[in-house]
């Protein structure tokens, strides 16, 4: 078992003949993803890494089954591959581009309310399900089949915690990076519900940052809905207020925000944190064991 | 991208907010100029820096002639000026913006921000003006009046009133203020601003509410569609490194420690900087080369770190995912020998290609001493600026 998506699942491609889209379309494909379809507006009718390429979402859903969109295309114009992929009713959309303008996802998202279609990123690797399907940037080949549920707002720290999770033997059951922008999509809370219900899933492991207040309500769900051990390590003690951290969303305003609040909600609501992210995985490991 | 408070004027003027007359000055001539061009006997002297708390650290002053004007001026250009929202260096007041005097009946705070939390516009208003908002919100949360909009209904003029009412304001400056609101909304639409900012927003002897000082931050990943705005950019606000590192794609911010980092992906490099502290050393940047580290962005990336006089040793931590480590290993020994680097680099490999990338680094003949973890990393590089020094 997994969450959101698994080897049934089909996937389009958004931006499928672009440098990004094409490499990692290739790459997801070699990992054993089923990409049945892709889109480029005017190359309709063509076809790319073997898949038919569509001049639209709503082309390509007329043609062929889908169950998610992987979005390449370039920040300028991802929020109206969202748009297009929330009208068509594709019920996960997963946002790889990175640098789309707050502004826009004020939009998107007030679109997403409402609809059927669940939103993962922008900004983000991405989604594996390991030895199933591998929907994004991640190296796939660090993952293995198991038991942790990784939730993440960066990317190169989730393979950290894959890495660590594989190393020592638990293998992961499914890994979600939530993305480093300030407003996005699926967030620690839905993700850790998901988890929570996953048969699959012993243990969740949850990498946050600072800059907003998401870890911090996310313990607050914790504390009332996860019966699983949940492990958590939070990026940026050592950051200084104000500075931007590379990702969009990671930085500390006025007092809000920092990794010792964040730390301080996780610790109350129970969760077992660490402030090294050399240690997750061993430490999962010792409370799966328990 | 965040904008002097002259061109935050310039916006507001363009859009219809009032704002006094007022003229930019880069030397003592030009401010006494600008202050010659101005109506009236008194005149205020504005250092334009990209920072708050300008006030209290002696960047506005008032000037009672034109001589003064002159003066202060002479007195703030070239210096640096350091507020409780800069670091210790301050930031290099390179113009001042002469502004005519006015009347003070009371001050208020207006603003309105993309609201992460929220995920829409908040306007926030204050009875309590010019004063830390922060402090306000914390001490006094119940002098904070707060309107978010509804995406899908856009702004609506019900809660405007709503909360020009609850400003206490009535007859011809609750209009103004309305209107002056429907202006920001108006601003952060078209220029993609993320903050708009009055603080204070005065009501003068005449009932005129006047924008007093001016903040706007545009959303950087919308400047592809804000170009008339890059004039605005001044990068003497920034600093110098950060800049540098920028032009070429990297995600670079100085810090006050001595152990530099070079990391792909921005959680990584915090976590870097994270494990460095934890493990009693200090940072000297955060890093982030991103996920293409070809040879030249490696290159580019080591001779920013260099540049900081401060740096006694660097720690190199890669995840190799989609770039191999061989590459990788190969743009740091290319890096290291053409910069003729003599501190200790440590260096941490973990992913694709990892083995034939550590053996890269072994034969290079380099100084370069390998990690086999996140901690020993760490360590090791504490351990060799303990020991230089």
């Amino acid at each position: 078992m997994s969450i959101l998506v698994n080897q049934e699942t089909r996937i389009l491609c958004q931006g499928i003949t672009g440098s990004q889209g094409s490499f990692h379309a290739a790459q997801c494909i070699e990992y054993g993803s089923n990409i049945v379809a892709g889109v480029t507006p005017g190359k309709g009718g063509s076809t790319h890494l073997d898949v038919p390429v569509f001049n639209s979402v709503a082309e390509a859903k007329a043609a062929v089954e889908i169950d998610v969109s992987m979005i390449f295309v370039p920040a300028k114009f991802a929020a109206d591959a969202m748009k297009s992929a929330i009208e068509s009713e594709v019920g996960l959309i997963v946002c790889i581009t990175e640098g789309v303008p707050v502004q826009d996802m004020i939009e998107v998202k007030a679109m997403l309310n409402g609809s059927d279609s669940i939103l993962l990123g922008p900004n983000c690797p991405g989604i594996i399900t390991p030895e199933e399907t591998k929907i994004g940037i991640m190296p796939g080949f660090i993952h293995q089949k198991g038991s942790i549920g990784i939730i993440s707002r960066s990317g190169t720290l989730t393979y950290e915690a894959v890495h660590q999770t594989s190393i020592c033997g638990l293998g992961q059951s499914t890994c979600i990076g939530i993305g480093g922008d300030p407003i996005k999509g699926l967030n620690f809370i839905e993700c850790l519900s998901l988890f929570e219900e996953d048969p699959a899933t012993e243990g969740i492991i949850m990498v946050g940052e600072i800059g907003g207040s998401d870890e911090e309500k996310a313990a607050e769900f914790i504390k009332k809905n996860i019966t699983k051990p949940v492990v958590a390590y939070v990026a940026g003690v050592s950051a200084p207020p104000g500075k931007r951290m590379g990702h969009a969303g990671a930085i500390v305003t006025g007092n809000e925000g920092t990794a010792s609040s964040k730390y301080r909600a996780l610790n109350d609501a129970g969760v077992k944190t660490t402030d090294s992210p050399a240690l997750i995985g061993e430490i999962m490991k010792d409370l799966i064991n328990q | 991208m965040n904008l002097h408070e002259y061109q935050s004027k310039k916006l507001f003027f363009d859009h219809g907010i009032p704002v006094l007359d007022g003229g930019i000055a880069s030397s003592p001539d030009e401010a006494k100029s600008a202050a010659e061009n101005l109506q009236g006997n008194i005149w205020v002297v504005k250092a334009q820096v990209h920072a708050g708390g300008r006030g209290k650290a002696g960047g506005v002053k008032i000037a009672k002639s034109i001589a003064e004007v002159q003066e202060r001026a002479s007195e703030m250009l070239g210096t640096h000026l350091i507020t409780k929202q800069t670091d210790d260096n301050g930031l290099p007041v390179n113009q001042v913006y002469i502004e005519s005097g006015t009347s003070i009946q009371s001050e208020y705070y207006l603003s309105l921000l993309v609201d992460r939390t929220k995920e829409s516009w908040t306007y926030i208003a204050s009875k309590e003006g010019g004063v830390d908002i922060e402090a306000v919100a914390e001490e006094s949360p119940e002098k904070i009046i707060n309107y978010t909009i509804d995406p899908l209904k856009g702004l609506e003029l019900s809660h405007l009133n709503e909360m020009a009412d609850r400003m206490g304001f009535i007859d011809d400056v609750h209009s103004q203020f309305v209107s002056i609101t429907e202006k920001m909304f108006e601003i952060a639409k078209n220029k993609d601003a993320n903050l708009i900012e009055v603080n204070p927003l005065i009501l003068d002897d005449h009932d005129q509410l006047i924008a007093l000082d001016a903040k706007i931050s545009i959303e950087s990943n919308a400047l592809f569609r804000q170009e008339a705005l890059l004039t605005y950019k001044d990068s003497s606000q920034e600093n110098e490194l950060e800049v540098k590192a920028s032009e070429h794609d990297l995600s670079y911010v100085s810090l006050d420690g001595n152990i530099a980092c070079m990391v792909n992906g921005a959680g990584l490099a915090m976590a870097t900087m994270d494990l460095i502290k934890l493990h009693g050393g200090e940072p000297a940047n955060f890093l982030d080369v991103g996920g293409g580290a070809t040879t030249d962005r490696v290159k580019m990336a080591i001779d920013i770190i260099m540049e900081n006089p401060n740096v006694d040793a660097i720690l190199i931590n890669i995840f190799g995912g989609i770039v191999r480590c061989d590459i990788i290993a190969k743009g740091i020994t290319e890096a290291v020998k053409s910069t003729a680097i003599d501190i200790p680099i440590v260096v941490r490999l973990q992913g694709t290609n990892v083995e034939l990338g550590t053996r890269i680094l072994e034969e290079s003949g380099m100084k370069i001493i390998s990690a086999n973890d996140l901690t020993d990393a760490a360590i090791k590089v504490v351990t060799s600026v303990k020991e230089k020094t």
